[in-house]
């Protein structure tokens, strides 16, 4: 017996192509571009997502019988906060530098519409171990892309992935830098974010017609 | 001065979705008629005026370190600022249901004119981000706080409101099928952002301490011009509201 049902499967999976949170459910744009300069605070926060929406699907799924139907938002904002807290203070105690980067975004989580999005779709209406799932399966798709966006950015923009000078290095005029290369600081912008995402979603959507718009 | 200096630069340079992204789910979803995008934009602005100075007081006088010293002198040494994403959220949520209400009860014409989107700026990013940006800027005062969260909702507002002609408009355009809608959308935000860049300059005069008295003015000048052009575009928009 496989250890994931067909359907489990494709709670995982589908979220990473054809019905990804970012580029076609458009959630969860709001806290994503402006960390994405760097690919380190790109992964960082993809696994913070992943996190916060795989335990928060669970708990919410869990409490999905008693809570009152009219102040669910105010008690799903309440857990996600508390886990956010969480991971603020883990990155705060062993990643300061990273947390500075990240400033006030790793706050934005909370109102990050993926993850209210999600409660109220999935886990409001599932068992806690389908809501796990979806947690992870919804939250790597929106990594997937932020880890994408920031190796473009980071790559292109100054030359290294991760900090390690992988094209060479600029000063010494090593690598590729020798034949006259030069990085695109406009790449470390925060509007470029916007239009490498926009080009994502051209790629994605010229391979796959069935998501072309109408307008 | 101090107060001009901040109300611009909210505004413009730290635009909220420009510079910050904050607000980009609602910004995409609700950009595609000019009238919806109104609604949301000014529900924005009065909410972000509203929680940014209640937040700042609670910041100030619960969360920061040693902030209950009020309390008595045994308190300095509390720091609860981890508590403050917990705090802020709460306070967003109740302050949008308290403003529901009052506007349901006082003004039903607005209410009627915000409808739905009253209640979803709960967990809209730009609320939360303007909190969250007053409290790492470290502002000074309650007036300031006032200042920057009535700014950084006006900004938020220009920003949907020029979205929102410009998708109206492109309706009529032939863009390639698969940038359609989303994509199109993405790329006009991305050069619009860099449109507003320029906008970087404007209170420094680029980044050089020596500048020349007329280069002061000048600048002065153009401070001037936007803030009538910035009056006149807030009278449209109420105009628009009381439509």
């Amino acid at each position: 017996m496989a250890l994931l049902s067909k359907k489990d499967t494709g709670l995982l999976l589908d979220p990473l192509a054809d019905n990804n949170p970012i580029t076609i459910q458009v959630l969860g744009i709001c806290s994503a571009l402006a960390i994405t300069a760097q690919l380190k605070a790109s992964i960082v926060m993809a696994l913070s997502v992943v996190f916060v929406l795989a335990v928060g699907n669970v708990v919410i799924s869990l409490m999905r019988n008693i809570i009152p139907s009219k102040i669910r938002i105010i008690v799903q904002l309440v857990v996600v906060a508390a886990l956010v807290i969480i991971v603020d203070q883990v990155l705060k105690a062993f990643a300061y530098e990273l947390s500075k980067t990240l400033s006030v975004f790793v706050g934005l989580i909370i109102t990050n519409c993926i993850i209210m999005g999600r409660f109220e779709a999935f886990a409001l209406g599932n068992g806690p171990y389908r809501s796990f799932l979806d947690g992870i399966g919804n939250a790597a798709g929106y990594g997937l892309i932020l880890i994408i966006v920031g190796f473009f950015r980071e790559l292109l923009g100054s030359g290294t992935l991760l900090g390690f000078k992988v094209l060479g290095d600029p000063i010494a005029k090593t690598g590729l830098y020798a034949i006259g290369y030069e990085n695109n600081g406009f790449m470390l912008l925060s509007p470029m974010a916007l239009i490498v995402v926009g080009i994502i979603i051209w790629i994605q959507r010229s391979r796959n017609s069935a998501l072309i718009e109408e307008n | 001065m101090e107060h001009v200096e901040l109300f611009f630069k909210s505004i413009f340079i730290d635009n909220m979705v420009f510079a910050t992204f904050l607000g980009m789910c609602s910004y995409l979803a609700v950009s595609k008629k000019v009238s919806t995008a109104v609604g949301l934009g000014a529900a924005v602005i009065f909410v972000l005026a509203v929680t940014v100075p209640m937040n700042w007081l609670l910041d100030q006088y619960v969360l920061r370190p040693g902030a209950l010293t009020w309390l008595g002198a045994e308190y300095a040494d509390y720091d609860l600022s981890f508590l403050s994403f917990i705090l802020f959220i709460a306070t967003i949520a109740t302050m949008v249901q308290l403003v529901e209400i009052v506007v349901e009860k006082f003004a039903p014409a607005l209410y009627t004119s915000l409808g739905i989107f009253l209640p979803l700026i709960a967990v809209n990013c730009a609320i939360l981000g303007g909190s969250l940006f007053m409290q790492s800027r470290d502002i000074q005062t309650l007036g300031l706080a006032f200042n920057y969260g009535l700014a950084s909702g006006i900004g938020w507002f220009l920003a949907i409101l020029a979205i929102a002609a410009i998708r109206e408009k492109i309706r009529y355009s032939n863009v390639p099928a698969p940038l359609r809608g989303l994509g199109i959308t993405f790329i006009i935000t991305g050069l619009m952002a860099i449109g507003f860049m320029s906008f970087g300059g404007m209170l420094t005069g680029g980044e050089e301490k020596t500048e020349t008295t007329d280069e002061v003015a000048k600048v002065e000048v153009q401070k001037q011009d936007a803030a009538t052009e910035d009056e006149s575009l807030a009278e449209v928009s109420q105009e628009i509201n009381n439509k």
